[in-house]
Formats: structure tokens, C-alpha cells, sequence
């Protein structure tokens, strides 16, 4: 009994845990699926695949995606090369500086990426003035300088991913290949690099993500060329749109695209191994009554692939396919409706109170637009600036205006709906 | 004698910082012969090995290979393949990978890479095993992967660190016999490392017996068995029971020997020591356990011991007996078990009896500690 209980607090924990992991991504996921000008799941508007378009169609997102992938590439080569070679210098040579070396090599992770940043283009001004070369050179290109300030602590993770791997290597191996006749650089390209290759893969991932994702030291160093994260945070100053959530789920589709393929293909080697060890023929796994293709038997990662594979076909089709005019059509003469009686249930009051008023000293035509305005806000301090007010989006403008200079949450008016119209 | 390639050393010394790992070791290995280097672990085999394989230039001397001065060759340069104490495969690489690594090097073709394979791999009892990994082999298996490897490169001179050592006894004893075929099949010089002492004797037509950096004593198994040159071979090399004392007179190349515990006992020199040993000097006799034999009790005489029995055990081919002997150390003796009676002494004395040219007398010295 005290164990069952023990159990399904076990499984409370990991529902929580799993909540407060994923949720926001799946519900910013269900948000670029909805036709609501803003992103947001609930009241569900109409299913559209607009927002993907939207964003394919916008040429500031594409082209920090360009660049990002292109600083991401540069960063890996750049960070894993010196990577490698910081982690051989650590593992091989200097054995008494060790100590030292690694607090110098590691110490560019514990410095704020801004300071980062900022010396980067400090310093690669200065040497691009000491060799006389104008504002144009390719020193203080926004790639090249990118590249470099993420390299400068994205090489100190790609470094400890490849000591790891390195403090396995035993120097006998080189020993072995030099003595069979190999240079000093063929016993490094036949015998080292592929029993680093592994860490090198990860280490190139690792870099890659960082550079992605990073914001702090890019912010200094773009240029002309915004990354992603500099793009959407520019975006985000003047509001958002579904479309960053269509491309937020993009990123989580190809994400768990990836984990599962290379949890299929890990899972593929395996069986391939017991296969050769002769302890099971790939065939026999599969079992049951359905014989499964080769790929797939007894490799549930590949089934889950296949259906990921299957299910993106089948919502990529749909979406050419499928048109939500009449809905969001629907939703608009709703939505007009529903104005127009709020239209008319505000006219009504202020008739009830202009007829109270009357009965009073001031004259009502005064007063009246005024207070039109302050029972459509008033109520509102959520905090989110009338963001989530299903109202907000009603075709107010003219009484939303003022509620914005008394809109103190924090967000300085990023969230306004208004700024999205105005655009 | 043979058509090898021979491997001199000429004074080398090797040292770590301050620390002595060889001292002038001077060697002459002839080309073709099974050399092995024999001592205790930490005697500087591997280095002396390194050194001969070009991982490490010797702090002075030189290492001659065909008569060539190695010095400032690299081990790629020169014509030694070495096989690591703890092998080495390429654990990424198929076996026939890992066999013709050095045909890569060269640039041969994959065809040609796996026809040398294969027949490198019917050579060491393992054929159609092309296609394992390393990790996929036994103990011994990957032993012969090692040889073929280095064979591959079709070195002058093998150079092998302690090979067997990782396997049990079984297979130690197989491949001892296997790697002697080997070596007379392809006709290279073996330079071989161990502290087996077994292995060394079986295998080798040379012995280099080392202690601490030092070279004590050259000379094929026999001789390193039956006359060994200082007390550290003596009792390094098989079984040996020690007698402690001084020389009381030298006559010819015997000498008699006046023993802490049992009297004047009469020996030999030893070959190395003869006309070196003087009246007064410290000494140490060695008689080996099959050496002695059973005497009338009593006896008594310049090549009879008696001392008090410890212990008794029969081991199948012989009954050993263990008695009170010098500083500590019991004396054995090894009796062949040839169906005789044998009427147990524990507890009372027992006199033996040796003939005194099975009786070799050196210079005292450092014994080998087990
Ligand atoms: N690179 C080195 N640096 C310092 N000392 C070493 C080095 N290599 C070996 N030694 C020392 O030299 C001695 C001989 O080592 P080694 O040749 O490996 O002995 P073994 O006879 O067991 O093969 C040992 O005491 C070892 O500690
Ligand atoms: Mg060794």
C-alpha cells in the first residue's frame, strides 16, 4: 500500500516535472496553429497553416536563419579545430601545467557573454586599424566577428566534450601506428581521429546549438548580418506573431526528428552487432505475427521515426490542401457581431447614463466620450497590458488607446496588440 | 650463423631526471636469434626496448641495427615492429585492418591489403576471422592479431614486451611453442622481453638477465641455469637454495667455503667468478633442490649438509622437503618421485648430500626477491 503510494507520487512528480519541461513548448506549438492574431491557444480561433507561411514569406526571419546557420557552421569549425587542439595540448603535453592550462582554457566560459562580445569588437578594431584596413574589411564583417566571439567560450565546451573522450585514448595507439611506419600526421588521421570522431560529432552539435542559440556575444558583433535570436529580438520589440511560433515548432519537430533518428540508428548498430556476434539474426527480433521490414524489426525508435516521417507527409499534404477561409470568414463576422453589440450595449449605457447624468448639473456631452473609454480598461490590471483580453483584438482602437500609458507591466508595451495593427 | 639482422648496444644508459632506468648496457644480438631480456618488473626492459625501437633516443651510448647507427631515426624509420605489452590493435579496425595497417601506409590497394591478410591470417591459425573487431576476439586471438600485425611490416627485427603475460598459463605454454615456430619459420631476429624465467628458457637461444638498469649476465639458457655469474642470477633463474660464509681457500676452480650454518662445504666457481675470488671474501653458494639427494644420516664431510626438516610435501613428480636453512630461507630439496619409499622426517634432522660441481660459489650479493 505505502508503496503503490510512494508510486503514483512518483508518477505526480514526473507528470509535474514533464508540465513544467514541455509545456510551454506545446502549448507555443498549438499557438502557431491558430488563427488568433496573436499567439495563443485559447479561444481557439480557426486551424491554419497561415502562420508557416507568413513566416516563410517573411525576409528578416529567413535571413537571420541564413546567417545563423552560417556563423553556426563557421563556430564549429572554428571552435572544434581549436577545441581539439586545446584538448590534446591539456592531455598530451604540459603535464606539470595542467592545472593552470585548464583554468585558462575554461575560465572564457565563466565570463559574461557580453564581455565577450564587447572585447571581440574592441579588440578586432583595434588590429583591423593596426593593419590600416577601412570599416569594410573582412575583419570587421559582422560573420567574421560573430564567428569569432561565440568561438572564444564555445571552444571551451567543445574542449572538455573532447577531453573527455581524449583521457580514454591510450598514447600507446599512436605508438603502435608510428611504429608500423606512419608519419606523426598519418597516425593522427588513421588511429586518433577516428576514435575522437564520436566526441567530435557531439562536440560540433554542441557548437553548433550554442552559436544558434546565442544572443549575449552576437548582440555586439552582428553587423549586417542578424542572426535569428538578434532578428526575433528585434521582432519582439515591436510584438509578435503566430509565425515565430510556427517557427518554434519547426525547431521542436526537427529536434525530436533528430533524437529519435539517431536513437533508431543507435539502435540499428546494436542489432547489427548482436546480428554479427551470432546471438540473434535481425529477423528473429521482429517476433510476432507481422513480419516487419529488415530496418525495423525489433527497432521501435525506427517504427516511431517512420510514423514522424508519415505523420509530417500527412500535415504538410493537409496544409496545401486545406484552405480555413470560411472559418476565419466565420470568426471575423463573429467577432463583428460581437463588436457591434458591444457597440450598441455601450451606447445603451452611456444613454441610461446620460440620462442620469442629466438628471445632475454638468451637461453630458461633456463628460461622456471619456468615460466611454475607462470601463473597457479599467478592470484590466493582469498585468499583460489587455494582452489576453479577448476584447482587445475586437477593433477598439479608439478606446484601447489611452490604456497604454497606464500600462505598467513590465513589458513596456512589447505584448500590445496595438503595435501588431499597427505594423 | 644466420642471415638476420643482428642488434647491438653499444654503453647505453637511459635516464629519467636523476633516476638511472639502464646502465650501460652493452649487448650484441645476433641476426635470426631469439634474444630475450629477462628480470624482475621494473628492472628497465620496456625502456631498454623503447630504446632499440626509436620511442626513445638512449641518454648516451648507441643502438646499432644491421650495423647501422640508429640515432636520430624515428620509429617508423627503422626496421623494428614492436609488440606493446598491452598489444595495441586498433580497436576501431577489422582485424585485417588492423594486420595490414602498415600496408596502408605504404598505399597498397584494399585487394591487395586482404590477400596479404588472408594469408598472414592462415599463417596464425585464424583464418576467415578477417571481418572481426578486436573487441570480438579472445586473449590469444588478439596475441596472434598483434604478431601478424607487426609481421605485416615485415620488420628485420621483432621486438616483443612482455606478450604472453596477460594470458593464462594454458595458452602462455601453447603460444611459447608457437612463437619459437614463428621466429624459425620467418627467420627474423626476435628481441623478447619477460619476467618469466620459464619463458626465457624455453624460448630463447640468448639470455640477458637484468637487475635494476643492470645487465648481470649474458649466455644462452644453460649456461644462465647451470652457471650463473653473480648471486642476483642465481636465485633469479629457477629455484635455488643460498649458503652464506666466506671463502676459506681457493684451489683451481673450486673453492671451499666456510658456511654460517653448515660447516666447510666444497663448490665451484663459477665460470664468470674463476681467479676473481680470493681467500676471506664474502661468498654465496647455490645448490639447487634437484641437486641434492639423501645421504647416511650422520655423514659427514665437505659436500654434506644436515639441518633440521620443516616441512614435507609431495607434489606429484617429486616429494619436496623443506629444512632450516640460512637467514631466514628454508632449503628445499626436490627428491624425483620414482616409486620409491619415502619415510617422513618432519621435526628431525636430516642429512644430504650434493655433488660439488652441481655447487656453484659467487661473490655475495643482492638476491632476487619473490
Ligand atoms: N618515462 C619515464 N619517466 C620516468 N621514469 C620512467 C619512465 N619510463 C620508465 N621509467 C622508470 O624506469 C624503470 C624501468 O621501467 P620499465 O623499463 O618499464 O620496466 P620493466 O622492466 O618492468 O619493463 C621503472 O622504475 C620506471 O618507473
Ligand atoms: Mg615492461
Amino acid at each position: 500500500m505505502n508503496n503503490s503510494a510512494i508510486r503514483i507520487s512518483i508518477w505526480i512528480y514526473l507528470a509535474i516535472f514533464f508540465a513544467y519541461l514541455l509545456g510551454p513548448l506545446v502549448i507555443m506549438s498549438v499557438t502557431a496553429f491558430n488563427s488568433s492574431e496573436f499567439p495563443r491557444a485559447t479561444p481557439w480561433e480557426c486551424l491554419t497553416f497561415e502562420w508557416f507561411s507568413a513566416l516563410f514569406q517573411d525576409e528578416r526571419i529567413l535571413n537571420g536563419i541564413k546567417n545563423s546557420i552560417i556563423i553556426g557552421f563557421g563556430t564549429i569549425v572554428l571552435s572544434v579545430s581549436m577545441g581539439l587542439a586545446g584538448a590534446l595540448m591539456l592531455t598530451q603535453i604540459w603535464p606539470k601545467l595542467r592545472a593552470t592550462y585548464y583554468t585558462i582554457i575554461i575560465a572564457p566560459i565563466l565570463i559574461p557573454g557580453v564581455v565577450l562580445g564587447i572585447s571581440t569588437l574592441v579588440f578586432w578594431d583595434r588590429v583591423n586599424r593596426m593593419l590600416g584596413l577601412g570599416a569594410d574589411s573582412f575583419l570587421s564583417s559582422g560573420l567574421f566577428l560573430t564567428v569569432i566571439g561565440q568561438s572564444t567560450f564555445i571552444a571551451s565546451y567543445c574542449m572538455l566534450v573532447l577531453v573527455a573522450r581524449l583521457q580514454r585514448y591510450e598514447i600507446v595507439q599512436t605508438e603502435a601506428a608510428l611504429d608500423l611506419g606512419a608519419t606523426h600526421a598519418q597516425a593522427f588521421r588513421k588511429v586518433m581521429l577516428p576514435f575522437m570522431r564520436p566526441a567530435i560529432a557531439s562536440a560540433a552539435v554542441l557548437a553548433f546549438l550554442a552559436s544558434f542559440e546565442n544572443y549575449n556575444t552576437t548582440t555586439f558583433t552582428f553587423g549586417e548580418y542578424p542572426t535569428l535570436t538578434i532578428e526575433l529580438a528585434q521582432k519582439v520589440r515591436y510584438g509578435i506573431t503566430p509565425a515565430i511560433s510556427a517557427l518554434a515548432f519547426i525547431i521542436v519537430v526537427l529536434t525530436v526528428f533528430a533524437a529519435v533518428a539517431n536513437e533508431a540508428n543507435i539502435k540499428r548498430k546494436e542489432l547489427a552487432a548482436a546480428a554479427r556476434r551470432g546471438e540473434t539474426t535481425v529477423g528473429q527480433v521482429s517476433g510476432g505475427g507481422i513480419r516487419l521490414p529488415r530496418f525495423l524489426a525489433g527497432n521501435s525508435a525506427a517504427v516511431l521515426l517512420v510514423i514522424l516521417c508519415i505523420g509530417t507527409i500527412t500535415v504538410v499534404g493537409t496544409a496545401t490542401a486545406y484552405s480555413p477561409d470560411q472559418c476565419v470568414a466565420d470568426i471575423r463576422e463573429q467577432k463583428r457581431l460581437e463588436a457591434d453589440e458591444r457597440i450598441q450595449e455601450l451606447r445603451r449605457k452611456r444613454d441610461e447614463e446620460n440620462i442620469r447624468k442629466f438628471k445632475g448639473v454638468f451637461d453630458p456631452e461633456d463628460i461622456a466620450p471619456e468615460e466611454e473609454a475607462a470601463p473597457a480598461t479599467g478592470g484590466n490590471d493582469s498585468g499583460f497590458g489587455g494582452v489576453f483580453d479577448p476584447n482587445a483584438l475586437s477593433g477598439q482602437e479608439e478606446s484601447e488607446a489611452p490604456s497604454t500609458e497606464g500600462n505598467d507591466s513590465g513589458f513596456g508595451g512589447v505584448f500590445d496588440p496595438n503595435s501588431l495593427s499597427s505594423e | 650463423m644466420s642471415a638476420g639482422v643482428g642488434v647491438d648496444l653499444e654503453n647505453i644508459w637511459i635516464r629519467f631526471g636523476d633516476f638511472v632506468a639502464v646502465r650501460d648496457a652493452n649487448v650484441n644480438i645476433n641476426g635470426g636469434d631469439f634474444f630475450s631480456f629477462l628480470g624482475p618488473s621494473g628492472c628497465g626492459k620496456t625502456t631498454i626496448l623503447r630504446a632499440v625501437s626509436g620511442f626513445l633516443e638512449p641518454s648516451e651510448g648507441n643502438v646499432l641495427i644491421g650495423g647501422q647507427n640508429m640515432q636520430g631515426f624515428g620509429p617508423n624509420k627503422r626496421p623494428t615492429a614492436l609488440i606493446f605489452q598491452n598489444l595495441a590493435l586498433f580497436p576501431l579496425m577489422k582485424v585485417w585492418e588492423n594486420i595490414t595497417f602498415s600496408l596502408e601506409i605504404k598505399g597498397a590497394s584494399s585487394a591487395e591489403r586482404r590477400k596479404r591478410a588472408d594469408e598472414l591470417l592462415d599463417m596464425i591459425a585464424l583464418p576467415g576471422q578477417g571481418d572481426k573487431l578486436p573487441s570480438e576476439l579472445s586473449g590469444g586471438q588478439k596475441q596472434r592479431v598483434a604478431i601478424a600485425r607487426a609481421l605485416c611490416a615485415e620488420p628485420d627485427v621483432l621486438l616483443l614486451d612482455e606478450p604472453l603475460s596477460a594470458l593464462d598459463l594454458k595458452l602462455r605454454q601453447h603460444m611459447r611453442t608457437e612463437l619459437r615456430e614463428i621466429q624459425q619459420r620467418v627467420g627474423i631476429t626476435f628481441i623478447y622481453i619477460t619476467h618469466d624465467q620459464g619463458e626465457a628458457l624455453t624460448m630463447s637461444d640468448d639470455i640477458a638477465v637484468m637487475k635494476a638498469g643492470v645487465i648481470d649476465q649474458i649466455a644462452d639458457g644453460r649456461t644462465i641455469y647451470n652457471d650463473p655469474s653473480t648471486a642476483f642470477c642465481a636465485s633469479f633463474v629457477g629455484e635455488n637454495n643460498v649458503f652464506r660464509g666466506k671463502v676459506k681457500k681457493v684451489s683451481g676452480d673450486h673453492a671451499m667455503i666456510s658456511t654460517n650454518r653448515s660447516g666447510d662445504l666444497m663448490a665451484r666457481i663459477s665460470t664468470a667468478n674463476q681467479g676473481k675470488m680470493k681467500e676471506g671474501d664474502d661468498a654465496m653458494m647455490f645448490i639447487r633442490p634437484e641437486a641434492l639427494a639423501l645421504a647416511p644420516e650422520g655423514a659427514q664431510g665437505d659436500h654434506f649438509v644436515t639441518a633440521q626438516v620443516t616441512n614435507e610435501e609431495f607434489e606429484g613428480n617429486s616429494f619436496n622437503i623443506f629444512m632450516e636453512g640460512d637467514g631466514g630461507k628454508e632449503i628445499k630439496v626436490s627428491l624425483p618421485n620414482l616409486g620409491q619409499s619415502f619415510d617422513s622426517h618432519r621435526g628431525q634432522p636430516m642429512t644430504l648430500e650434493y655433488e660439488v660441481d652441481n655447487a656453484v660459489v659467487v661473490p655475495a650479493g643482492e638476491l632476487a626477491t619473490e
